[in-house]
């Protein structure tokens, strides 16, 4: 059967598939994907634009930002969150407790412990276990409800009703992770450096004073710096990636659920690489 | 408050509701519309028709602003559509009110609060006032006390008389109603009918209706245009449609197939998928 090239790219893929050798088609794939990589950081940086020019300008121009909606937003990815977000992060405070004083006690010096915890949890598991979280509940939950949206003509809808979509759909979404994460890796931090006190406190003895005098002592503004601005950085690639995932689909149910999936899985490979660049190069 | 109502019947006094010209539209690259030209004047009901891959559903899409054309000028109350930039042609948009075929209604939100959405994010009336639009809405497309269910609660006919009320919320002068009839039985057919016209006889408004249903064209259009492998193939009333000398026109409304010249070696070729 014929193949028609509609674009550039499909043109390039039939060619790919046809002639190349199989190395070169991989080459070949290889840079198709890079070039969706580059569209989508540039779809992703164009919404995020939007969505500030709205928020700022978008009153004078009749499309407002409305708080409601932001407000929707912070309660369904935030507040909601809030238990599972307490209980992993405890549980991870006690994991890194329980380890370190195992590791420690090698060398005799498990009170260290306590710096152990106060070093990498702010900086490192907080977030990072919170964007793990919040990728798998928003995340998911925004490219469903995008995609079903853009299945049903709803976007279609706002457009002609003269709704800006990035002011309805994508402003609230974004605004209100941009909102709900550092506060939620601040409870996170909370939760997880409580838990380690119990342990700490109740295996080794270490008074609830002293672990939080160490904890404070050690905590410098450039771990806060790393904390929060990395919730910052998440929050954008969880709720770009699950926007733009969801305005991708096209078809019907199967693609919207194989669009929920990839947006988890793309969100939660998002966080890691990002986080390990942010390690590696601050 | 009541200015910011009936700003859009002012604003568009005076100015044709839609004019089209060389319109060449499509998809890929791949002309589907090609070179249409249509004038609507005030209070008119058009009805596009044609059959299924006429170019229906992509023409319409252009005239609503979903689709930027390849060629060609879309003017809405005498301003190019696709000439505005997107927070103008978003004002142009508040001024006309468009109704689907699905009716994608927002499916989290109440049929009261669909009704409601235009309302809310372009005027500045209080929520009581609304509500009461609401309520006169509904009962103008005979739904009043369904405020509170939700879009999956109603049947297909409902959905489509939802999505009317929206679409008339904020009593624009121009409404496009896409296959309004599709998929309802005679009854509901009749009944929303008689709701195509009322708002042309009760509100002046311009209605730009596509439909393949040929009786409830006939009963309601002041004006018929058929598309034909996107090409407008005619435009006149209705006893002028019934009284085409042209074969597919008549193939059209007497619902006969298009005899294509039937060469036997091409449709083998296509069967083995050589062509």
């Amino acid at each position: 059967m014929e193949n028609h090239p509609n674009n550039a790219f499909d043109a390039a893929r039939l060619l790919a598939s046809q002639l190349l050798p199989p190395i070169l088609a991989r080459i070949a794939g290889f840079g198709e994907r890079l070039l969706s990589l580059i569209a989508f950081t540039g779809q992703a940086a164009g919404l995020v634009v939007q969505s500030f020019a709205l928020l700022f300008w978008g009153l004078k121009a009749g499309q407002p930002v409305r708080l409601r909606h932001v407000v929707q937003e912070l309660i369904a990815g935030g507040v909601r969150a809030v238990p599972v977000v307490i209980l992993m992060a405890s549980t991870i405070g006690v994991m890194l407790a329980i380890q370190g004083i195992h590791s420690l006690r090698i060398f005799g010096a498990e009170t260290q412990v306590t710096f152990g915890l106060a070093l990498s949890i702010p900086r490192e598991f907080a977030p990072l276990i919170t964007g793990i979280i919040v990728a798998g509940r928003s995340g998911s939950q925004l490219a469903s409800r995008v995609g079903s949206m853009r299945l049903n003509g709803e976007i279609d809808a706002l457009t002609v009703m003269g709704i800006s979509p990035v002011r309805f759909i994508v402003a609230p979404a974004v605004f209100g992770l941009l909102i709900s994460l550092p506060i939620l890796v601040a409870v996170a931090c909370i939760a997880a450096l409580g838990a380690g006190q119990l342990y700490v406190t109740a295996t080794i003895g270490i008074a609830a004073e002293a672990f939080w005098a160490d904890v404070l002592s050690v905590t410098t503004m450039i771990d806060l710096v790393h904390c929060f601005g990395k919730s910052v950085l998440f929050a954008l690639l969880i709720a770009l990636i699950g926007i733009i995932m969801g305005l991708g689909v096209v078809g019907g149910a199967t693609m919207l659920g194989r669009a929920t999936t990839s947006s988890v899985v793309s969100c939660i490979g998002a966080i890691i690489a990002a986080d390990t660049a942010v390690a590696l190069l601050l | 408050m009541a200015q910011s109502l009936t700003q859009s019947n002012l604003e568009g006094s005076g100015q044709q509701p839609l004019s089209v010209s060389d319109l060449r539209g499509g998809y890929n690259g791949t002309p589907v519309i090609d070179g249409c030209n249509i004038e609507i004047g005030a209070g008119e009901i058009v009805v596009i028709m044609g059959g299924s891959g006429s170019g229906k559903s992509t023409f319409l899409r252009h005239l609503i602003g979903l689709k930027a054309p390849m060629a060609g000028r879309v003017h809405l109350f005498g301003e190019s559509l696709y000439d505005l930039g997107e927070i103008d042609r978003l004002r142009l948009l508040k001024r006309i009110g468009v109704a689907f075929q699905s009716g994608a209604l927002l499916s989290a939100l109440s049929v009261g609060e669909n009704v409601a959405l235009p309302l809310v994010e372009h005027t500045v009336l209080d929520r009581e006032l609304i509500d009461v639009i609401v309520r006169m809405k509904l009962d103008f497309v005979g739904l009043l006390g369904k405020e509170d269910l939700l879009p999956s609660e109603l049947s297909g006919g409902m959905l489509k008389r939802v999505a009317v009320a929206r679409a008339i919320a904020l009593d624009p002068k121009l409404i496009f109603l896409d296959e309004p009839l599709a998929g309802l039985d005679p009854a509901v057919a009749a009944a929303l009918d008689t709701l195509i016209i009322k708002p042309r006889d009760s509100l002046g408004m311009s209605v730009v209706v596509v439909t393949h249903e040929l009786e409830s064209a006939f009963n309601i259009a002041d004006r018929i245009v058929v598309l034909d492998r996107g090409k407008i193939i005619f435009t006149g009333s209705v006893a002028m449609i019934k009284q085409s000398p042209s074969r597919r026109i008549q193939n059209l409304i007497n619902r006969v197939a298009e005899d294509e010249e039937f060469d036997p070696e091409a449709h083998l070729r296509r069967l083995i998928g050589e062509a």
